[in-house]
């Protein structure tokens, strides 16, 4: 692998760009792997890159039924932010905001992170309460949160209405939040792990599971089965598909999730607000669209389309906080299938089944939480033993009720 | 926009309508073990193809019924009472692997009828 600098991207233009070695190659899959992961999203390259990088474990494959980074991690709203309210969230979600603090240079790819802040605001004096005991439990987490006036949201959000027909009473802001290039962090992490000697195979759909003895030893595809010493499964909305051919029942519900863009405007919202009220958020991207996006689809979906009711939803809630953006046109809009747990909080661990592992349950919100999902994936992998950050993220809890009831996950108020 | 013909009012919005989750889940009895109650609690089917559902007519007539409805197209493809066992679909393909849409509307009405 070429390593990226500004000398290479020199001798690259130089070269009128028809030098660039591929950054990660297409490989025929091997007999076996000591481990193989289902799903290149964001999730499952992490999990190889930290596999490979911090527990030695190389002989590693990611297979996807599509094209790496296609999945919800090329669908996302690309927020990026640690602003939950219970500890177990808070130490987990700080510790990948972290690990994307530094992600550009770990990778050796400009994953483009954009610490702009993400701004809460409340709509009535009660929501302003309930937002003032969030942004207080976020403190005592040890994570940066400030209140702000009316006054202070004005000056940093000149746009919005703050006495429409949802009145702004305040609000808090995590500085260190903001917005990163998802598809930069998908090949960001195929590019490093594929250079760690991680094979990633695209186009190629798992169909089943090959066990012996109650043991999951390897994966079915339609070009054959693929033996594995352990099998991540991390297919986000599909985890119920996958899970069911093994027998395993899962606490998951998929719906659509829906963003949109408008057409690219100069900038004018250097901020990521969210209103829990209106369930909307907003920020505006580098190339200038303004890139939206709500609630999900209220019904079971595998369709990655969304219907037109949130949509509309979306938008109006939009065109209430900002009504300058009332002339903007929208260039394109979709959905991804998100898996939605009961108490919105992800499963990641060992399963009932030898040698099968599980990294679901992100929900909404599983972007912001690639780099940590994968280091502790990988760690639990690696070890056998969940890592401390997860282990109260595991499938039991349904059984035990250590439920971690986490609305900061969809960014709504507790 | 999905229209989701209630039993009691006839062809309505789905803006009209709230989500009930699967359907057919039974209770387990006192006697349960933890695993069982929780499998009765959280654990879903969410099944990629056809789906048997609740639905609540909620600005409406305000009552519960069933619906089965294929989750990749979104298709409706019966609607009967609560506590009623759910309909054969046998004559309905899964939309999935169909072609054409009009033919697929003729056999929804056949389940219907």
């Amino acid at each position: 692998m070429s390593h990226y600098s500004f000398l290479s991207l020199l001798s690259g233009a130089l070269g009128r760009h028809r030098r660039w070695s591929q950054a990660w190659r297409t490989p025929t899959p091997r007999k076996a792997y000591d481990v193989v992961i289902v799903g290149a999203g964001g999730q499952g390259l992490a999990t190889a890159y930290y596999l490979a990088k911090k527990h030695g474990i190389r002989n590693v494959a990611v297979i996807d039924k599509g094209w790496l980074g296609g999945g919800n991690t090329g669908r996302n709203t690309q927020v990026t932010r640690s602003n939950y309210f219970w500890p177990e969230s808070a130490a987990f979600y700080e510790h990948s905001l972290k690990l994307y603090e530094g992600l550009s240079r770990e990778l050796n790819f400009n994953v483009m992170l954009s610490q702009r802040g993400i701004l809460t605001v409340a709509h009535s004096h009660h929501e302003l309460e309930s937002l003032r005991r969030w942004a207080n439990a976020i403190q005592v987490n040890g994570i940066d949160s400030e209140l702000m006036t009316p006054g202070q949201i004005k000056k940093l959000v000149p746009l919005m209405d703050l006495e429409g027909r949802f009145p702004v009473h305040g609000g808090f802001i995590q500085r260190r939040g903001g917005i990163s290039r998802h598809d930069a962090v998908a090949w960001g992490y195929a590019r490093a792990a594929n250079a760690l000697g991680v094979d990633i195979i695209q186009q190629c759909e798992v169909i089943g599971f090959h066990r012996q003895s109650g043991r999951v030893v390897g994966v079915e595809t339609p070009n054959g089965t693929i033996g594995a010493g352990s099998v991540v499964l991390s297919v986000a909305g599909h985890s119920t598909v996958l899970a069911g051919k093994l027998g395993l029942r899962l606490p998951i519900n998929s719906m659509a999730l829906q963003a949109m863009v408008s057409e690219p405007i100069k900038p004018c919202l250097d901020t990521v607000v969210l209103s829990p009220t209106v369930h909307m958020y907003v920020s505006q991207s580098d190339r200038g669209e303004l890139v939206l996006g709500g609630g999900a689809d209220v019904y079971t979906s595998y369709a990655q389309r969304g219907g037109l009711p949130a949509f509309q939803h979306n938008v109006t809630a939009l065109l209430e906080l900002f009504p300058a953006f009332r002339q903007l046109r929208l260039m394109r809009q979709w959905a991804g299938i998100v898996d939605i747990t009961p108490d919105t909080t992800p499963i990641m661990g060992r399963t009932p089944i030898e040698g099968f592992y599980i990294n679901c349950g992100w929900g909404t919100g599983g972007y912001k939480a690639i780099p940590a999902g994968g280091d502790t994936m990988a760690h639990t992998v690696a070890t056998g033993q969940a890592h401390p950050l997860i282990a109260k993220f595991c499938l039991e809890r349904f059984v035990s009720g250590a439920l971690i009831d986490e609305g900061a996950a969809a960014g709504v108020a507790h | 926009m999905l229209q989701i013909h209630c039993p009691y009012c006839g062809m309505r919005d789905e803006e009209e309508y709230r989500f009930g989750g699967e359907s057919h889940v039974t209770r387990p009895t006192l006697e349960a073990s933890d695993v069982a109650w929780a499998d009765y609690l959280f654990n879903r089917i969410n099944p990629k193809g056809i789906a048997f559902e609740r639905w609540l007519h909620s600005y409406g007539c305000g009552r519960w019924f069933n619906v089965a409805r294929d989750t990749v197209t979104h298709e409706i493809l019966a609607v009967y009472p609560m506590g009623a066992a759910k309909p054969q679909l046998s004559k309905v393909e899964s939309a999935q692997t169909r072609e054409p849409v009009s033919r697929a509307m003729r056999s929804v009405g056949e389940g219907l009828s």
